[in-house]
């Protein structure tokens, strides 16, 4: 294996790997800077570090690395570069060179994030960068500007290049209705990206002219105005999280029925009112962010109607992943227990986000551990274990070899636990008012107890996440072989050889009338 | 029980009639909200947390329940080596589409109309009210009563008089959030916010930064602290007397009164 051969790669399932490699480091280091908090909050007062700065610091990388350095690129990296030409049956995406170029891109924004560890004033303006701290702190923000205008523009080439792959280089007779369920996900989270990103970059790119060149847009003595920046920066950030939604939801509905051999229910449901419900509102929603920042009332009220009506495609979502369980033939892999999971976590992640559409109810909730812990539901729980189960599901055809079984479902269910006593609990004195990005709770010594006990859940979480990662590198070295379609899937990525080659198959696949990538048969 | 029963009953009757009852039953609800003239938003608050907790509670189960009978009903045996889930006709298609659609929409519309009124009741400051300016920063809490009086991480009100804040900041954001009244709201450079509460009893109440603010955030604390009618009155008295002295001798500006430093809220 020739490291230069990798690293000038053009080959999609390559450069999916190299983005799998680098979303896999910045998710180890974002778990540190987790574990490296909850140490923290073990007690009162100081515990590992006496610097409130360096809290802070862990804080913002832990925020911004785990959204986008890991969550983003491993779903619409990772996955769609791997995924969307296999199963499409092309021979590759269409512009391969710009493909390299993204992936480069993001191994730059990642290196930008990482360094942060190594400058005298890392930015410590957290993920969400908010002026007039960001505008005035000594940390560094022209750091967090860079990394995520970099990490940005990845992510929009990557966009450009995917909804010209499916438009054009489809296999003959796989027609819209047949793509798979995960192709039309992608593609959603790309269309929100092309749209939403470049709001972010110019949000981003403001805060450095005003703290650097001068520029006086979010400074109110100067006629700027602080409100302005939150918006920008939800009117992305939301829609962001629907780029992460829809991918890991698309991984889910592919486990999910492969392992229960069981066609997805309503398909055209999920795809026109799933994820065509979900396109449509999720540039009408991002109020919800800013209900106690000040906006103007008639604005909150509207919408908290668009946040409320999200649950209607992500309801259809639900009914179509509880329906495809209906009479099918679930097989208890590592993956299904992974995708399973998320069906039920999920549904506590989402639920308890209706509460936090109605802007009179988020008065008391906001900004405490209660949105902490919804959002971890949501990001760190369902989205998490829908990456785990994408990349133990499709081991197999990307390493030609097999995991461990058995360390595989002890990961699972170390994770599966651990997740829920952190944040089951951190929304629990959420409520009660623990607010949120805060060094020390000196002033609430009550919640002592429910902060250990989330120390305690923090690290068999992090055991369970080490364990499943430790399992595929050793698995990718020496796994016994898996054999081109393990899981019996008539989905056109399994219809090659495992690893496949340069050009993905000898010649390429055409797919009949009745070809379906969720007809499954006996055997 | 009874109560959780009812508001269970009356939100399944709501989903089955949708739209139309979930919008009168808004419209209907400000004339027909009784007695007290205020609408203290902090048990408003209570109620509709609760209600909407029981509402996702029991949406939660049922897709639970429904999942978990799936899963131990469909394991792969050797008699049932792949799924047998009936095929869609198109007519069953779109009904588990509008169906589903429909019954999501009244649940979210009835949700909303509760939202509403109760947010009215979080943004009508009731006329009679106690109002002090705030300006919040790095990291204290600058209270101003319409006499001039000023305090510093302790707001000292009446009770059973409305206070509103009129709030703003002198640096970065800041958020006034008093855990025990259900309320917050930021405060920023360059606009003016408001939050109001209704202290009914005497006590003590903390207040706490909700915003991030920069390093010492999680120090930056306050009291609210409720004094009866009579204490209160004493109080500001002497506050008053106090002001006055001090602008008679011409001196500096009334110094805020010597409050706890932020950072280390007192424990009493």
């Amino acid at each position: 294996m020739n490291l230069k051969e990798w690293i000038f790669t053009t080959d999609h399932k390559r450069v999916g790997i190299l983005y799998l490699i680098g979303s896999l480091a910045a998710f180890a280091v974002a778990g540190v800077m987790a574990l490296l908090m909850r140490a923290e909050l073990s007690t009162i007062g100081p515990t590992i570090t006496a610097n409130p700065t360096n809290y802070n610091v862990w804080l913002y990388t832990h925020g911004a690395v785990m959204i986008l350095g890991f969550q983003i690129p491993a779903l619409t990296g990772f996955f769609a570069n791997f995924c969307i030409p296999l199963m499409i049956g092309a021979k590759d995406v269409a512009f391969p060179r710009v493909n390299a170029l993204s992936v480069w891109l993001f191994y730059v924004g990642v290196i930008l994030a990482l360094a942060t560890f190594f400058i005298p004033d890392p930015p410590d303006v957290m993920w969400t960068g908010y002026p007039p701290y960001s505008t005035i702190t000594t940390g560094n923000t022209a750091m967090y500007s860079f990394t995520v205008l970099i990490l940005g523009f990845a992510s929009i080439i990557g966009g450009v290049n995917f909804l010209t792959t499916v438009a054009y280089m489809r296999a003959p007779g796989l027609t819209l209705n047949k793509l798979n369920i995960f192709v039309w996900c992608t593609l959603g989270a790309f269309v929100l990206q092309l749209i939403f990103v470049p709001v972010l970059g110019t949000a981003v790119s403001l805060i450095s002219m005003d703290k650097y060149l001068g520029t006086n847009f979010f400074d109110p003595a100067k006629g700027g105005d602080v409100l302005t920046y939150q918006n920008l920066f939800w009117f992305y950030s939301h829609p962001a999280v629907y780029v992460i939604f829809l991918p890991f939801i698309g991984v889910v509905f592919e486990v999910l029925s492969t392992h229960a051999k069981s066609s997805v229910f309503n398909y055209k449901m999920v795809v026109y009112g799933g994820i065509g419900g979900i396109v449509l509102l999720a540039g009408e929603v991002w109020v919800h962010h800013l209900y106690v920042s000040g906006m103007a009332d008639w604005l909150r009220i509207g919408q908290m109607v668009t946040t409320l009506m999200i649950s209607i495609p992500v309801g259809l979502m639900m009914i179509s992943l509880v329906g495809t369980l209906y009479k099918s033939s679930i097989a208890f892999t590592t993956p299904m227990l992974y995708a399973l999971g998320v069906v039920f976590l999920f549904l506590i992640g989402g639920l308890t986000g209706i509460p936090l559409a109605v802007p009179s109810l988020t008065l008391a909730v906001s900004d405490t551990y209660y949105v902490v812990g919804h959002f971890h539901y949501v990001m760190a729980v369902a989205g998490t274990f829908s990456i785990f189960a994408g990349i133990y599901h499709w081991f197999p055809k990307f390493s030609g070899r097999m995991y461990n079984e058995f360390w595989g479902k002890i990961g699972f269910w170390l994770t599966f636990i651990g997740s829920n006593i952190v944040f089951w609990t951190m929304m629990d004195i959420g409520v009660e008012g623990m607010p949120r990005r805060y060094y020390d709770y000196a002033h609430f010594p009550q919640f002592e107890s429910a902060h250990q006990l989330m120390t305690l859940g923090a690290v068999i979480l992090g055991l369970g996440f080490a364990i499943a990662v430790l399992n595929w590198i050793i698995g990718a070295i020496k796994g016994p072989p898996a054999g081109d379609n393990p899981w019996g899937s008539p989905s056109l990525e399994w219809t090659t050889v495992s690893p496949p080659p340069h050009g993905n198959w000898p010649t390429p696949p055409s797919v009949s009338e009745d070809w379906h990538p969720y007809a499954y048969k006996k055997g | 029980m009874h109560k959780q029963l009812a508001a269970i009953l009356r939100r399944t009757t709501v989903a089955v009639f949708g739209f139309a009852l979930a919008a009168s039953s808004w419209a209907a609800g400000p004339a027909q909200s009784t007695v007290p003239k205020i609408n203290d938003p902090a048990r408003g608050w209570d109620s509709l947390w609760h209600e909407v907790i029981v509402d996702i509670t029991i949406i939660g189960i049922l897709f639970a329940v429904v999942t978990a009978y799936f899963v131990f009903t469909s394991r792969r045996t050797a008699a049932n080596p792949v799924g047998a889930s009936p095929k869609l006709s198109p007519a069953s298609a779109v009904g588990w589409t509008v169906l589903p659609i429909f019954v999501f929409l009244s649940i979210d519309l009835y949700t909303a109309a509760n939202g509403w009124v109760l947010w009215n009741h979080y943004r009508d400051v009731p006329a009679d009210r106690l109002e002090v300016k705030l300006e919040s920063g790095m990291y204290s809490w600058d209270y101003t009563y319409p006499n001039g009086v000023r305090t510093q991480n302790e707001l000292i009100v009446p009770a059973g008089k409305p206070v509103m804040l009129r709030m703003t900041s002198r640096d970065t954001l800041h958020s006034h959030y008093i855990p025990d009244f259900r309320v917050k709201e930021d405060s920023m450079p360059g606009r003016v916010t408001y939050l109001w509460f209704h202290p009914t009893k005497p006590g003590e109440h903390l207040v706490t930064c909700a915003e991030y603010c920069g390093v010492m955030h999680s120090y930056m604390a306050g009291r609210v602290i409720v004094k009866s009618a009579e204490e209160y009155a004493a109080w500001m008295k002497q506050e008053e007397t106090m002001l006055a002295a001090a602008t008679a001798t011409e001196a500096t500006p009334a110094p805020a009164k010597a409050g706890t430093p932020a950072a280390k809220p007192k424990k009493t």
